[in-house]
């Protein structure tokens, strides 16, 4: 045993690799962003956007007999307001569709961008031509299925999962970086004999690590609270993680391969990761933006790892036939590196 | 490797930056086992030769040797032959002392034991403290300890004891003086003339990328034309210009500068000197605004060289 300990004591590899690990422990704020913020998204989100057993729209009508037959079908909540109301509430989101009688019959005021909108429209024509003697010249009935996979929760999980991996890989790299550099600690390190490539190494390493702890906590998670399906290869869906969070590395070391104060990191930083939160398809597919920006968007690493990430665990897809994402990752990981190597200020 | 080739070799170093020549044509040489001191205010180029000499920094021109060696051929065995403690580097908070001297203790082949470089430095009832909560002195002997993780036979410190309380600095020369009984070489920058004249066996004096002296601390102080020096202030009412040629013919004054509406005069023999210079202050009726006599120092030597204080910058 002591032979082991006098080895690892006196193993520069390890004594680098330990200390990430002892600034990181020694770190609270980093661990709660690395594992509670994504956790607490996770749940936010998964409780806001849970599917409810139908939505009941509340809407508005003029007339107290309009408001019985709307309110009859269960559908729809109904409540009596004035048309000289009807702007106010429609704007504050108190109903979202006003049903106003005219002499003629009846006009619905709404907004048709709103999918709410549009169904309450479809439910109280379908009530107020019914009570009016309207029949349906077809027999309908509804059997409802309600499919694992395709809950808002199902979608976003793979989202904040590669959000979480670029965002912890480029912050923890990229920030202890610059922090040494600005206190004139890496200088101090280079006059050593240490090598360079297991400093660097040490914080892949560390990173690596930690990336089991972060991804177990999350996907945990939302696998015991919310059932969020893994229908692909496990050790595929690590592979991935551990892919991207290497290209991100990658990226967070050339971001910080020159900078030389927590503030112009910082900026650089955000600067590289903003447009991935917006394009890439964290919260919502990316397949909605114009179809000319597509080719930057699919080049984005983001959107390769999560694309890759959702394929995996909600399809069940192969590495085989994301190779696409998988080749961009690849891309990522290679490119940023031998820049930053080339570019990196030592001191 | 022979025995007695010098420890440190420079010549002809050059090294600007931009328009400034930081360092302009400097000739170099330290003994083994000596201490060396780089002498001279701030900008005078004491840290960016140091810089160069620690392989941290390219030199335009000139032959740098350590231990007989460059650093364009060795630079991985100077690494391990060199102990290095910098200007101003803030090492990691959340660390222990422990800690970081393991750390830095790791990446030399025969690095010291970790305990021996903590009681060297005499932090040992600091060894499980962060680093963060180390007072100034008690974080400049870590960077000492940092400097010997590696048993190294030539150590350069940069500005060792600047910010630091007159017993932290005390405290830290008594460690140079203990690395000096361990023979090994020390190169040491410094605009403390006190700390150059206690630890260093030889001086440098740099002024603007240049050496303008070199010598024991005896010989230089030699150079500054007297073993005393008398400062006087004299109110702005007397006659300049006369007063200054008779404090100059004074028998026993050897040199006069004036610096500041202060007259600083070298002298040889303080008791027969005084009592002339109070006479002829007496004849010009000369209010003394102050009046100090103290052995020549190496600022003296600067003053003299350079016509200004050492930290006058």
């Amino acid at each position: 045993m002591s032979k082991l300990s006098e080895f690892l004591d006196r193993s520069s590899l390890f004594q680098l690799t330990w200390t990430r690990f002892r600034l990181i422990l020694r770190e609270p704020e980093a661990i709660f962003w690395v594992f509670v913020f994504p956790i607490l998204l996770a749940g936010g989100l998964g409780i806001a956007f849970r599917n409810r057993p139908a939505d009941v729209l509340p809407v508005g009508a003029t007339t107290p007999q309009m408001v019985q037959i709307l309110n009859a079908g269960g559908e729809l909540k109904a409540q009596a307001v004035s048309e000289a109301e009807g702007p106010h509430a429609l704007a504050t989101g108190r109903v979202v569709l006003m049903a106003v009688a005219e002499p003629s019959g009846v006009r619905y005021d709404f907004d048709e961008t709103n999918p709410d909108g549009r169904a309450a429209r479809r439910a109280a024509d379908h009530a107020l031509q019914t009570a009016a003697g309207r029949r349906d010249p077809v027999v309908s009935h509804d059997r409802l299925v309600h499919e694992v996979g395709a809950r808002y929760i199902d979608f976003v999980v793979p989202g904040l999962l590669g959000m979480n991996l670029m965002g912890s890989a480029m912050w923890g790299l990229g920030f202890s970086i610059v922090d040494m550099r600005q206190k004139k600690l890496l200088k101090r390190m280079v006059a050593s004999p240490m090598p360079r490539w297991e400093f660097l190494a040490s914080f892949l390493i560390s990173r690596l690590a930690m990336l089991v702890l972060e991804v177990a906590a999350l996907l945990g998670f939302a696998w015991l609270a919310f059932g969020v399906p893994f229908r692909g290869s496990f050790w595929q869906l690590a592979a991935l993680c551990v892919l991207t969070s290497i290209a991100f590395s990658a990226l967070g070391l050339l971001v910080a391969s020159r900078a030389r104060t927590l503030e112009a990191v910082s900026g650089l930083m955000n600067l590289a990761m903003f447009p991935m939160w917006i394009l890439s398809g964290v919260f919502f597919s990316a397949s909605r933006f114009p179809a000319f920006i597509q080719p930057l968007v699919r080049a984005l690493p983001l959107t390769a790892a999560i694309e890759a990430l959702r394929g995996n665990m909600l399809e069940g897809l192969g590495l085989g036939r994301m190779m696409g994402q998988v080749g961009i990752l690849l891309l990522w990981c290679a490119v940023p590196f031998a820049l930053s190597l080339k570019i990196f200020r030592w001191r | 490797m022979a025995g007695n080739e010098l420890a440190l070799r420079i010549e002809g170093l050059r090294k600007s930056f931009g328009d400034v020549q930081a360092v302009d044509g400097l000739d170099l040489g330290a003994g083994r086992g000596e201490c060396l001191g780089l002498l001279g205010p701030n900008g005078a180029g004491k840290t960016t030769t140091i810089e160069i000499c620690e392989g941290l920094t390219a030199p335009d021109a000139g032959v740098v040797e350590l231990l007989g060696l460059e650093w364009n051929r060795s630079a991985h065995e100077l690494r391990q032959r060199i102990g290095i403690q910098l200007q101003e580097t803030q090492f990691t908070d959340k660390l222990t002392v422990e800690e970081t001297v393991r750390l830095f203790c790791s990446f030399y082949h025969r690095g010291m034991p970790v305990d021996q470089l903590i009681a060297l430095v005499q932090l040992e009832e600091k060894r499980k403290a962060r680093v963060g909560g180390l007072s100034g002195g008690q974080k400049q002997r870590l960077a000492m300890a940092l400097a010997l993780a590696g048993d190294p036979e030539l150590v350069f410190l940069d500005e060792p004891t600047t910010g630091l309380d007159p017993q932290a600095r005390r405290h830290l020369w008594e460690l140079v003086e203990e690395l000096k009984r361990t023979g090994r070489t020390i190169i040491l920058t410094t605009h403390y003339m006190e700390e150059a004249e206690r630890l260093c066996d030889r001086v440098a004096i740099m002024d603007r990328g240049r050496k303008i002296a070199e010598g024991t601390p005896k010989e230089l102080i030699a150079l500054a034309g007297g073993e005393e020096i008398v400062e006087l202030g004299a109110s702005r009412t007397a006659n300049v210009p006369r007063l200054v040629a008779k404090l100059k013919a004074i028998d026993g004054v050897r040199e006069h500068t004036e610096l500041g509406g202060v007259h600083r005069l070298a002298v040889g023999e303080l008791h027969r000197t005084t009592p002339r210079i109070f006479a002829v202050l007496e004849e010009e009726g000369v209010h003394l605004s102050e009046f100090r006599t103290h052995s020549a120092t190496l600022e003296d030597v600067f003053v003299k060289l350079t016509g200004r204080n050492l930290r006058d910058e």
